[in-house]
């Protein structure tokens, strides 16, 4: 130490060097700066290396982006997404016979008026970013939280995948080699066609950062309400992720994107993982934590970053610069137990600081969850699918199920009597109030298909009861900790009018509709004339 | 001695200046990191230290670096501060 009368003397013995220079495990030469999983040292270099190979790993081993394809990159500002955008430019960049072939495109959504920010606050993180953005040279779109107040409802549907592509290895190879050999043909005017290309995309970027309508303090009071008539963190956690994911699905949708890549590290899709069991989410757990999903059909969501700690990406965008913003969120300073992710966030954490294979061990189990039936039916009504997270609703009442259990244990506790108020898992007694609708001739009930909510407006008060039983099981919960429904955005209300619509519908007519077990009775009933 | 500090996340706590020069003051002993945190927790954190400091160490979830490597290669809460070091702290706490 640099001090005159320090005494060396006595205190030798205890002083053992801290600074056991360790050798890199992989080169072996060098020092090494990092200690990755359980002991594994690396040094700066081999440590950029491992890095860099497996994002490329990850998309090589799950083969789901297709050369020349549009995929929207998800960026939250914060460092595994900053991390996979550096990550994109690193793999589109090289020359390598293995690169990287896709057209990216970034998104940004500025939650701000969620999170309670002033407008300056979020106008200086977006020039932030925009900063960033326009270094990568790619399209952004800054899309704000309060646009989801104008999405359309036909946001709430899946699509259909737009090319049938079966996965096959044969396939994509045969795919990567068509788009290799394109590419052969076009060498000679491979740079006019460059900057053609980099001239167009310029212009549309300008066009499309136009696009982002500017909010008016109006809608963000409108979003602040929604937000405020949710009582719990957890819930409204729940809800901004719900309405971020509509966002970006609308996005890819209109801008052409047909994946979207998440920057979900391995250390938050562990956090995800368990917190999404206790949130009531066990059912779509696969979908919700593994590299793809394909929930909404035309769109699949990819996490190329799943295998990364959050450790070796703090590292890395420490040691190799990458700009990253840290914009507050929701739960930024709060207590620990005041929400379920946040406290599953705190646990996982802890535990991985005395267990440091905490967070590899509940990947690896995600891993080897698969849905039993596949997700994407292209035959199954779209009232089969949650509202909100159009996941598979899982709340058909089944005799002696646990979640009948539940509903009763609910009624039970609320002291009312069994004959005075419905069971909100049963035919609900409000269906009576649509049923005027329907009751009231043909005619009329032209008017209300197409009147979208006219006559219905009457039966406000039953409708809230009935968006229940259009949503799965956590979709109930969170929307059953918002005290005042109507906040929602128009397009949840208006699609949840048209599926109740809709299945009422059903249920009338259900005794015409040819079915094919139903054609075996019919036979059986004519037979018997 | 000087001790150039540096913050991502947790700057917020620090009255959100990401970089701090420290010079502490002089003693006997070296300072090990053990001591550099109680010193930071009674002299620079503004709100809410047990989001920094738990027990004797960081919290967990925050990545200390010493002159860009890892604290766990230099024996953690061991690690004797020489003058200049550059320690960084870093959240990994926050969002992706």
């Amino acid at each position: 130490m640099c001090q005159v009368d320090e005494e060396y003397n006595g205190q030798l013995e205890h002083r053992v060097t801290p600074r056991v220079s360790k050798k890199c495990v992989k080169c072996k030469e060098n020092t090494a700066v990092l200690i990755i999983r359980a002991g594994d040292a690396f040094c700066r270099g081999c440590f950029k290396e491992y890095f860099i190979h497996k994002f490329r790993a990850m998309l090589g081993k799950n083969r789901v982006i297709f050369p020349g394809e549009k995929v929207l990159l998800a960026v939250s500002g914060g460092p595994a997404s900053s991390s996979m955008l550096s990550q994109v430019q690193e793999g589109l960049s090289r020359d390598a016979p293995k690169k990287l072939r896709f057209h990216p495109g970034i998104i940004y959504i500025d939650e701000g008026g969620a999170s309670g920010q002033s407008m300056e606050e979020r106008e200086r993180a977006v020039a932030q970013l925009e900063s960033v953005f326009r270094d990568t040279n790619y399209h952004y779109h800054i899309v704000h939280l309060e646009q989801v107040l104008s999405l359309p409802s036909s946001v709430l549907e899946a699509g259909s995948s737009a090319t049938e592509k079966p996965q096959t290895g044969s396939s994509y190879k045969a795919a990567v080699d068509q788009f290799i050999q394109t590419k052969k043909n076009q060498h000679p005017d491979l740079s006019v066609e460059n900057t053609q290309s980099h001239l167009s995309s310029l212009s549309m970027q300008e066009v499309q950062n136009g696009v982002t309508s500017p909010i008016t303090p109006e809608h963000t009071q409108a979003l602040q309400r929604l937000f405020a008539s949710v009582r719990t963190l957890t819930a409204k956690e729940d809800l901004l992720h719900t309405l971020r994911q509509h966002l970006i699905l609308h996005t890819a949708r209109t801008q052409g994107y047909t994946k979207v890549m998440m920057g979900d590290s391995c250390s938050r899709l562990a956090i995800k993982l368990l917190s999404n069991i206790s949130l009531g989410r066990g059912a779509s757990l696969a979908t919700d934590t593994g590299f793809s999903d394909p929930r909404y059909g035309d769109v699949v969501i990819v996490r190329p970053m799943r295998d990364y700690s959050s450790k070796e990406i703090a590292y890395y965008n420490r040691m190799f610069d990458i700009p990253s913003v840290f914009i507050p969120g929701l739960d930024t300073k709060a207590q620990d137990k005041a929400s379920i992710q946040h406290l599953t966030e705190s646990f996982v954490t802890k535990l991985q600081t005395d267990f440091p294979s905490t967070v590899s061990t509940i990947y690896r189990t995600s891993e080897k969850l698969h849905t039993a039936c596949p997700p994407q039916n292209t035959n199954t009504q779209p009232s089969a699918k949650c509202l909100l997270c159009l996941c598979a609703l899982d709340t058909k009442l089944e005799e002696f199920s646990a979640y009948q259990a539940t509903l009763i244990s609910e009624q039970l506790s609320q002291r009312r009597g069994p004959g005075t108020a419905a069971a909100p898992g049963l035919p609900p007694a409000s269906s009576a109030g649509q049923g005027q609708c329907y009751s009231s001739g043909g005619g009329q009930r032209q008017g209300c298909i197409t009147g979208e909510g006219g006559c219905c407006s009457s039966a406000k008060e039953p409708e809230t009861v009935d968006l229940k039983s259009l949503l799965c099981y956590s979709c109930r919960l969170t929307i059953k900790d918002m005290t005042a429904e109507d906040a929602l955005p128009q397009y949840i209300l208006s699609e949840a009018e048209r599926r109740k619509r809709r299945s009422q519908m059903r249920e009338e007519i259900s005794e015409f509709l040819l079915d094919e077990e139903e054609d075996e009775a019919i036979l059986r009933v004519n037979g018997s004339l | 001695f000087l001790l150039p500090l540096g913050l991502t996340h947790p700057h917020l706590l620090f009255g959100s200046v990401k970089e701090h020069h420290v010079t502490l003051p002089n003693q006997s002993e070296p300072w090990d990191m053990k001591q550099l945190l109680v010193w930071i927790r009674g002299n620079m954190l503004k709100e809410r230290p047990e989001l920094f400091v738990q027990g004797d160490t960081v919290r967990p979830g925050i990545l200390v670096l010493i002159n860009d490597a890892d604290w766990e290669l230099m024996g953690e809460l061991e690690y004797e501060l020489q003058d200049k070091d550059n320690v960084v702290f870093i959240s990994t706490l926050h969002g992706g």
